[in-house]
């Protein structure tokens, strides 16, 4: 017989501290649906999404129902677009309205892979895609798009980080009328992975089976119960510990649904995400768990130490529960879609500096950002390529995802509502880097020795 | 399959033979049971063989409901603790 204290231990996850899948995200390669007429392309496109992602929302929910388990979101992601476009021509948006109708026929909220990798260079194809982001993500409710400007091995490439800059201007002015958005459906990578279960970056990588399952957790809220359980009186390495036996129980239930979903799909299981995406519900914050670790509001003194000892922590538990983990695999700080952040910045706590320095040590970057409308593009590339040159440098993933909330200013707010939640103006640096955007070019490949 | 209903709430006459009795009408067979009182707290979890039940997991978890008012009633498949608890 199972302990009753673990039973009840399960029971309260769930139903007090918001542990939940947060995502089963079905990855489906469109490489076979190119064809040199954009019109047959898109029909062999639909038809592969239809058919592959039939069954996954109905067995999603059987999965929800046979072991009490919330699955919030089900979603799919494709080979990145930019392929497809290279090999048809035509306008790319095109394949945004098919993605979509796709994605409304499977019953999913979200379809990723609207995406472009230009991380040494730019072909023509990609260079269309990029700038028909903002109509793209505009004239559609479903897709998410994403660009990879920057990696380890190939550096950052300076002339898609200014592409950049403008694309998300002008992403988040056509949705102006709708809280900007767009915005929020666009991320900027350095260092992308090709098996990232997660919006809005979610695309299928090049390496990748034809039709694959992978599964993303989430339960801040858990740990941060977890920790206001053992108190004061623990040292680092306990709280250290309880955050891994917390990590470990989390993803072995993905573990358990991903392989369930594979099973009952006739899919391939890929990996767990094991993140911890913290939602705008009471409590479900990562932000609450660095104050429970000790800070006393986030974007303290202290809340670096405090997010990297997480954030490696959450891995170490997590890793040993799943016989396959990836993507991107730590902790998130969306700073909209997270209560404590939220509040942190709405308080002149926590900024943008700060943020960025959290990111060098957790995954994944500088996410759901709402900027003021005025900054300038060059201001966007510039943050963007400050972002990317963390990721670079470390050779970890670093994404934008910023909004700029056109028509307000710092004090205004951005109201998205749902998972996205809400997200207080930022203030900006005015000192301008127009003339390190204009040069353009690329940001040679960093040493991987004389590590200093 | 088994399944694990969880009952927990304030103790009072009938609980457990409300339960019993709604896993009865569902053809599960109650394979073990635990339960214990922590001050006035009642807290029973109970095993049941699910495999030729005439109702779903989430139909019988609402029945069990209905039965034991006032009480929080859980029904899950026994995998989901055996996978995040066990090694």
């Amino acid at each position: 017989m199972l302990n009753i204290s673990d039973i009840i231990e399960t029971i309260e996850m769930i139903n007090k501290e918001h542990l939940d899948i947060r995502t089963v995200t079905m990855g489906i390669s469109l490489t076979d649906c190119a064809d040199q007429d954009i019109e047959v392309s898109r029909v062999k496109v639909y038809e592969k999404i239809a058919r592959a992602a039939e069954r996954l929302v109905p067995v999603c929910e059987s999965i929800e129902t046979k072991y009490g388990i919330p699955i919030i979101n089900k979603r799919v992601s494709v080979t990145p677009v930019a392929t497809l476009a290279g090999a048809s021509g035509g306008d790319p948006e095109l394949y945004a309205q098919t993605l979509d109708e796709a994605a409304g026929r499977v019953g999913i909220n979200f379809i990723g892979g609207y995406s472009s990798l230009v991380h040494k260079g730019i072909s023509e194809w990609d260079r269309r895609l990029i700038e028909s982001i903002p109509c793209a993500l505009a004239d559609t409710e479903r897709v998410c798009s994403s660009v990879n400007i920057g990696s380890t091995r190939a550096g950052i490439n300076m002339d898609a980080v200014k592409l950049m800059g403008g694309v998300i201007r002008r992403t988040a002015e056509l949705t102006k009328d709708r809280e900007c958005i767009g915005a929020a459906k666009l991320v900027v990578f350095c260092n992308a992975v090709e098996d990232n279960p997660f919006m809005a970056g979610a695309f299928h990588g090049a390496g990748e089976p034809d039709v694959v399952i992978n599964v993303g957790v989430s339960g801040p809220g858990v740990v941060a119960s977890a920790l206001s359980r053992i108190g004061d009186d623990a040292d680092m390495t306990e709280v250290a510990d309880e955050i891994k036996r917390i990590a470990f129980k989390v993803t072995r239930m993905g573990q358990l649904v991903g392989a369930e979903a594979s099973t009952e799909l006739g899919v391939p299981f890929g990996i767990v995400d094991i993140s911890l995406a913290p939602t705008p519900a009471v409590g479900d914050s990562v932000a609450r768990i660095l104050e429970e670790i000790g800070v006393e509001r986030v974007g303290g003194c202290g809340t670096t130490a405090a997010l990297a000892m997480l954030n490696d922590a959450v891995k170490k538990g997590g890793v040993m529960a799943s016989s396959h983990v990836g993507g991107l695999s730590g902790a998130f700080i969306p700073v909209s879609e997270d209560r404590g952040m939220k509040t942190a910045v709405a308080d002149g706590i926590l900024t943008i500096e700060k943020l960025e320095a959290m990111t060098a040590v957790c995954s994944v970057g500088l996410d759901m950002l709402v900027i003021p409308g005025e900054t300038p593009e060059d201001v966007i590339s510039a943050i963007i390529a400050d972002e990317a040159a963390i990721g670079m440098v470390n050779g970890k993933t670093t994404a934008v995802r910023l909004i700029p909330a056109i028509g307000r200013k710092v004090g205004d707010c951005l109201e998205f509502g749902g998972l996205l939640g809400s997200g207080p103006v930022m203030a900006v640096s005015g000192i301008s880097p127009a003339r390190l955007i204009a040069r353009g070019g690329r940001i040679p490949a960093p040493i991987s020795s004389l590590k200093n | 399959m088994r399944a694990v209903i969880t009952v927990i709430g304030k103790d009072m006459v009938g609980i457990l033979a409300n339960v019993s009795a709604g896993c009865a009408d569902a053809n599960a067979n109650i394979i073990e049971v635990t339960q214990s009182v922590l001050r006035e707290f009642f807290c029973m979890v109970m095993l049941i063989d699910a495999s030729d039940m005439n109702v779903s997991i989430r139909d019988l978890e609402e029945k069990l409901r209905g039965r034991a008012d006032g009480m929080e009633i859980h029904v899950m498949h026994e995998d989901i603790f055996n996978s995040m608890h066990r090694v």
